[in-house]
């Protein structure tokens, strides 16, 4: 008896969508620049932990690497920005080539000067190298702690590579997109800012429903039977390696679009989006919200990163001890997260605890039948 | 000659610190299938160990003893980390086992928060509390067996606390009162400076060794001999091998496996306070000093395999002698007239992150042909 079961009225559907589309419409209004822009970023950031439930939640595979394809996205967007606003610059190459030296633009930034590409490139990239990467692994049926430190490892090597080429795309100070244009006008205006926001909120709504797409029917059973039992999914006539390998260059895509829409409103791409932190966080976003539910990702990454600013803000030393915290809380304690929670048997549980509602006597099988079917 | 010599004592020397770092974590990882995120910051406890041992002998009563505090801090960073783990695994990693990814993310957490603490603790006030774990951990243990069996045992454990409690803060205000350097908390970075026996140079067949490298190989020799006799002759060993192999079996003849997990935990995290020891010889010691060797810990597990030691001290000096020879750009030096190509290639990786870039994809090239490292566990089990 979940809330999941629960058919909502079409009438309230239709009500609670157009309420959505007017916050998302007014929310320039409503909100300062700053926080706009805060929360802009804070959207785009859940398209990734959407991929990262998609892997950890659903297939489980737990990634520590997302950060490799978020910064291949970012660079994408910020390269192509770089280089059609150089014009005015020496050689008509950005300017920091001229720091060092740098005459010939390198060869894989031109393809960079049509937006048609770069449009493509962004989620393609990204998407390509995730299925390398994953490939290389599954195959050899390496799975578990060992793709998790991995996928780590291969954070660092991609932080070590971007952070050390100055020539090739600035090191380690990145590359700023806030002073570009983009058909004339300034990235990090406002008015731009705003039409990235809402970019950003339609591109999410689009990124979940893909998801939800993902995961529905056949290809999402076999996602769930790779997570609960890998040799058994084997042993029924289906290959893993073809299935774990889409969904990790699926997750990579969605990773590059969240990159390259987290750049242009953070201003810059630089190899700290590569560093090992960020992107065991984005596995904690997914966490709290509830791993298995693709809102919850999206609602973890939101309130996540809104509370850690609103923390940050007044107690910075604090910020660390309560994400630790957090942590080892959401995995003793709520391992289904959140949004799992409620779903689940979670409030029903709590209501019984303190006598307010009967303990329903059922045969576990029973209910199991009565919930196949409704599961998202 | 004299170059290739060089260059196997740098690989030897990266490599032995990689070894101690890494062998605590492959023994537990061999043990009970869990990566412990948080073994960086055990070692970083280490290496504070040692600075705050170097400060306390400074003080005048053992300040004619002061040439010998880094042998103490060995010991003092093996108790201090070993119980640190010890608590880690009684409050967290027990409650989650069976579930690896798990583990993987509490561990996470708890190094955010060991990071954190001994940025906004002071170092005083750190060692009492370390020193009243110590004791509340081990105090109820000594007693004679009568007691343990008593109904009245809570008690007694009760009250050892106490009496930890009231030892950590005491030694925790006189350290503060008399150190002035641990009594404030700070982010920065600190120095560890060796005795004047361990500063300077050997020469051995024309080529000079810095000491403090030949001590830390020395260091990691003792420790991978205690491990190695430790695991084949003594009976815990025994039990821990046979965990290794086959958890369940052991448990039904009667292996208290829960013992096992605790001391093989305890070991594992000790080893990464020695690692600490030898880091510290190394560069400055600040709250992140864990994190720049955690990952190549990581390749030494995944390359050399668990449930063997030789997989281990061979991927590590593999990783080390590589990391020079491609890091140094030695190749070039070895072979100076080659094609320009190559030549061109190896200037491009011969820096010490490039030559990661370069490790780690040789590693993912090697696992393609050996997918479970250089001593795989023999079995006939499907995986799981």
């Amino acid at each position: 008896m979940s809330l999941s079961k629960f058919k909502f009225d079409k009438r309230i559907v239709l009500s609670f969508w157009i309420i959505l589309i007017a916050l998302i419409i007014a929310a320039p209004t409503l909100l300062p620049v700053f926080r706009l822009n805060l929360l802009g970023r804070y959207l785009s950031l859940s398209i990734v932990a959407l991929g990262v439930d998609l892997i950890w939640g659903y297939t489980g595979l737990l990634s520590l690497g997302q950060g490799i394809f978020f910064a291949l996205g970012g660079y994408c967007a910020a390269m192509y920005l770089q280089i059609t606003s150089s014009s005015e610059f020496p050689n008509n190459i950005p300017e920091f080539f001229a720091l060092y030296g740098v005459e010939k633009l390198p060869f894989f930034w031109e393809p960079f000067r049509s937006p048609i590409f770069t449009f493509f490139a962004i989620w393609i990239i990204p998407a390509l190298v995730a299925g390398l990467i994953g490939f290389l692994v599954f195959r050899n049926r390496i799975k578990g702690v060992y793709f998790s430190i991995l996928t780590q490892a291969s954070l660092l090597v991609f932080f070590n590579f971007f952070n050390g080429q100055q020539k090739l795309i600035n090191g380690t100070n990145g590359l700023k997109t806030d002073v570009t244009q983009l058909y004339g006008q300034m990235v990090g205006s406002e008015s731009m800012q705003r039409i990235f926001f809402w970019i950003t909120a339609i591109l999410v709504i689009a990124a979940l429903y893909f998801a939800k797409w993902v995961v529905k029917g056949r290809f999402g059973n076999i996602l769930i039977g790779i997570r609960d039992d890998e040799p058994r999914v084997r042993f029924t006539g289906y290959n893993p390696v073809v299935f774990k390998t889409i969904i990790f260059s699926i997750a990579g895509g969605l990773a590059g679009i969240s990159g390259a829409l987290y750049t242009v409103q953070s201003g810059i791409v630089s190899p700290q989006f590569m560093t090992v932190p960020f992107s065991i966080e984005m596995v904690i976003w997914v966490a709290v919200g509830g791993r298995g539910t693709l809102l919850g990702a999206i609602l973890g990454a939101v309130f996540i990163n809104y509370a850690k600013s609103l923390v940050s803000e007044a107690l910075p030393a604090s910020w660390m001890f309560i994400q630790g915290g957090l942590f080892i809380l959401v995995v003793t304690a709520l391992p289904e997260g959140v949004l799992g929670w409620i779903q689940g048997d979670g409030p029903r549980n709590l209501l019984q605890r303190f006598g307010l509602k009967r303990k329903i006597e059922t045969y576990p099988s029973l209910e199991a039948n009565n919930n196949e079917g409704n599961n998202e | 000659m004299e170059l290739l010599l060089d260059s196997l004592f740098n690989g030897v020397a990266i490599g032995s610190v990689l070894l101690v770092a890494a062998l605590g974590l492959a023994i537990v990882f061999g043990l009970m299938g869990v990566i412990n995120l948080a073994h960086g910051e055990l070692m970083m406890l280490g290496a504070y160990t040692t600075y705050v041992t170097q400060l306390i002998f400074k003080l005048p009563i053992l300040k004619p003893f002061y040439n010998s505090y880094i042998i103490v801090s060995i010991f003092l960073a093996f108790i201090v980390s070993g119980v640190v783990g010890i608590l880690l695994e009684k409050t967290i990693i027990r409650k989650l086992y069976g579930s690896p990814l798990e583990t993987l993310l509490a561990t996470w957490g708890v190094s955010l928060i060991l990071q954190q603490f001994v940025r906004s603790v002071p170092l005083a006030y750190g060692t009492g509390l370390v020193i009243s774990l110590i004791i509340g951990l081990f105090l109820p243990t000594t007693f004679p067996q009568k007691i343990k069996e008593s109904i009245n045992f809570k008690y007694f454990k009760f009250s050892s606390w106490i009496l930890a409690t009231l030892t950590g803060v005491l030694t925790g205000s006189f350290i503060s009162s008399t150190v002035s350097k641990l009594s404030r908390a700070s982010a920065r970075n600190v120095d560890v400076t060796a005795p004047s026996w361990m500063r300077g140079q050997v020469e051995i067949l024309g080529t000079a060794f810095p000491k403090t490298r030949l001590m830390i190989i020395v260091i990691t020799l003792i420790s991978v001999i205690a491990i190695t006799l430790f695991l084949n002759q003594s009976a815990w060993g025994m039990r821990i091998r046979a965990v290794t192999q086959n958890r369940q079996m052991s448990d039904c003849l009667g292996i208290s496996t829960e013992k096992v997990d605790i001391i093989t935990f305890g070991i594992g995290s000790g080893l990464a306070g020695v690692a600490g020891v030898a880091v510290s010889l190394l560069g400055s010691v600040g709250p992140n000093v864990g994190g720049n060797y955690i990952v190549g810990c990581f390749m030494v597990v995944v390359l050399g395999g668990v449930g063997n030691l030789l997989g281990t001290v061979l991927a590590s000096f593999g990783i080390g002698i590589m990391t020079d020879l491609i890091g140094a750009g030695r190749l070039l030096s070895i072979w100076p007239d080659m094609p320009l190509p190559l030549s061109n290639t190896i200037n491009f990786f011969a820096t010490t992150s490039m030559a990661r870039v370069m490790i780690f994809a040789l590693i993912v090239i090697f696992l393609q042909f050996k997918p479970t490292g250089l001593f795989p566990q023999k079995g006939r089990m499907v995986e799981n």
